[in-house]
């Protein structure tokens, strides 16, 4: 049990270790990638077999007892979050190697795209704050070099912007964990749910500090309204592997950031989720909006994975609600929709990958006719629509679950904003569709690439065809997924069993107590 | 205590004055004093204790009362290698953009925005 729970660090970890170590074997390297990911698929796989019933695991780190080492734990949230990361890390993985061109393969695009994973595990399988910024960190650091790998200008200007913006909401986290640390003297997320209630008398307004900081630091990440200006700036210029694991992955780390502290922790301030349901629906707006106006592929795409973060902060947001069905059924339309909306997002900017690879360009006007491609075709239509909440499909369920959840508690502001936010969505996934797949196509355009060799083709369309059948099948078949969403909101709103797991009554049997250091302060 | 408040006040108020100015250089420099402005910060806020190693004497099994608390400093030992990471990294970053783009005003590197 002990070894499963750091399987989705380790498994990364040793996988960038053996592709580094075969430096010059770039096949090789190349399909160690994909088995590597196809293991923290498994582990993700085993690791929601074991909290599926709502378990929470844990495991202390170097034998510690909790507070004083590292904890890990992971409850059913954590583990459906891991297994979709490996989903997505073996879907990219398959990808890559259509996508990814050799030279980049050569300056080690497999190690980074490990590390980034084992990044992005860690954060969600933590159980400690600063360990957390460490996560974020060997997440950004593995980004940093994935998004400047080739050297492009485009590609260089977008990760300056970049990693300026994620310095800086680092050292804003790290400020926060530093007062907190002064304040709360310690660091474990559970200590801290006890904790910070407590202290909410005395030092209410070190608390609130605290909160905001983090607040924006994990919305920073997550791109939320007002601090998502670097996101479609940087997302579009890498290659569309990169981009797709960047747009799944690493704004969703920051969202769940956010759900996880600010239910664990600081729930109990007040306001504070009626300002984050305010962000919220700013954030779906100004994200559509902003897409409404562009005419490059990703770059739309970009523009609406802001919006949708906009939805994934609403179902946190209804936590504003003081009747508990309501909470309950928010949150779990939240976390129903970070899912679907992963494997959606992933999807999309796959295709535009491939739409590149076939038209040459990713911009709308000079694209065109790509309806001669009808997989590709089909392919793109189920996660646009998905997307845009057409039922059967998986978004409809998430945004069906947010609204009604929306009515229940009586937030009719935020539903409609929801509801408009939705439209405009379908209003621009439709033009990318007339744009690229349905106009004939514009005159002056490069010639149609020669066709693509059979393994390329097969490694292109494997992933896209595969997500867009779990999109379906999701919509289809909404109620297993519903059943563990619902229950990980539980959990994550009686957060007792999470507190209990991580035993920090084992220190204080030993007779260790954080108190002491601070009751001795000056 | 306010003289280590003072420092830390100048130091992020001149980290975000580079960070502001047009030449990205001078942002890589403004990264830089915030990072230390940061760190100062988690130790200044784990406690200043003078002259109280929390080192257990012979025969015990607590050091004695008022201590210095250790782990501020293990926080920011653990940043500092972070933060060096990184600004490394950016200061190739700034280097290889400057050399992409052939100038350094942040005003010419547009190319990415809307």
């Amino acid at each position: 049990m002990k070894l499963l729970l750091v399987a989705p660090i380790l498994i990364p970890l040793l996988t960038a270790g053996v592709t580094v170590a075969f430096w010059r074997a770039a096949r090789f390297r190349a399909w160690c990638g994909v088995v590597g990911a196809a293991a923290l698929l498994a582990a993700g796989g085993l690791l929601l077999a074991a909290t599926a019933g709502g378990q929470v695991r844990t495991v202390q780190i170097g034998n510690w007892p909790a507070p004083f080492g590292i904890t890990l734990a992971v409850d059913l949230f954590s583990a459906l979050m891991v297994l979709i990361t490996g989903i997505i890390g073996l879907m990219v993985a398959v990808y890559s190697l259509a996508d990814v061109d050799i030279p980049r393969q050569r300056y080690g695009y497999f190690p980074l795209f490990h590390i980034l994973l084992a990044g992005v595990c860690g954060a969600f399988i933590t159980g400690d704050i600063f360990n957390l910024y460490v996560w974020f960190e060997v997440m950004l650091m593995a980004s940093f070099l994935l998004l400047a790998l080739g050297s492009e200008r485009a590609q260089l200007e977008g990760a300056f912007k970049y990693v300026t913006i994620n310095l800086i909401s680092s050292m804003v986290f790290l400020t926060g964990v530093g007062i907190l640390y002064g304040t709360a003297h310690t660091l474990n997320l559970a200590d801290l749910a006890l904790r910070v209630p407590e202290m909410m008398d005395r030092h209410g307004h070190l608390v609130r500090a605290c909160a905001m900081l983090f607040g924006v630091c994990f919305g920073l990440k997550a791109a939320v309204f007002p601090l998502f200006f670097w996101l479609p700036a940087s997302y579009a210029t890498p290659p569309a592997a990169v981009s797709a694991v960047f747009a799944g992955l690493l704004t969703k780390v920051g969202v769940y950031a956010l759900i996880r502290v600010f239910t664990l922790v600081f729930g109990s301030i007040t306001g504070i989720y009626a300002l984050i349901l305010v962000v919220a629906g700013l954030t779906m707006l100004v994200g559509v909006l902003g897409a409404v106006a562009q005419f490059e592929m990703r770059r739309i795409l970009s523009f609406h994975i802001i919006s949708q973060i906009g939805y994934m902060i609403m179902g946190l947001g209804l936590l504003v609600s003081s009747d508990p069905g309501v909470r309950t059924l928010g949150l779990t339309a939240g976390i129903f929709y970070i899912i679907h909306h992963i494997i959606v997002k992933t999807n999309l900017f796959l295709v535009s990958g491939t739409v590149r690879q076939l038209g040459g360009t990713y911009d709308l006007r000079s694209l065109g006719g790509l309806v001669r491609a009808p997989l590709l075709s089909a392919l793109f239509l189920i996660p646009a629509l998905s997307l845009a909440g057409i039922p059967p499909l998986s978004g409809f369920w998430a945004k069906l679950g947010l609204i009604e959840a929306g009515f229940l508690g009586g937030q009719n502001t935020i539903v409609i904003v929801a509801l408009l936010t939705s439209l405009l969505t379908l209003v621009s996934m439709m033009k990318i569709w007339n744009e690229v797949f349905w106009k004939p196509a514009p005159q002056d355009a490069s010639e149609p690439a020669e066709p693509m060799a059979p393994g390329q083709w097969a490694a292109r369309f494997i992933p896209i065809a595969l997500l867009a059948g779990l999109t379906v099948l999701i919509g289809l078949f909404p109620a297993p997924l519903l059943t563990l969403a619902g229950r990980a909101a539980d959990r994550l709103l009686n957060p007792a069993a999470y507190i209990s797991a991580v035993n920090l009554h084992e220190a204080a049997d030993a007779g260790l107590s954080t108190t002491q250091i601070s009751e001795d302060k000056p | 205590m306010l003289l280590m408040a003072i420092v830390l006040g100048g130091l992020f108020a001149g980290g975000l004055y580079l960070m502001l100015a047009r030449s990205i250089t001078r942002v890589l420099l403004g990264l830089v004093l915030i990072g230390h402005a940061t760190n100062l910060l988690i130790f200044t806020a784990g406690g200043l204790v003078r002259g109280r190693p929390p080192l257990v004497p012979a025969g015990q099994t607590e050091p004695a009362a008022g201590y210095a608390d250790p782990l501020p400093q293990a926080l920011i030992l653990t940043a500092i290698v972070i933060s060096f990471a990184l600004t490394a990294f950016t200061a190739v970053l700034v280097r290889g953009t400057y050399q992409a783009a052939g100038t350094e005003d942040s005003d010419d590197l547009r190319s990415t925005d809307t």
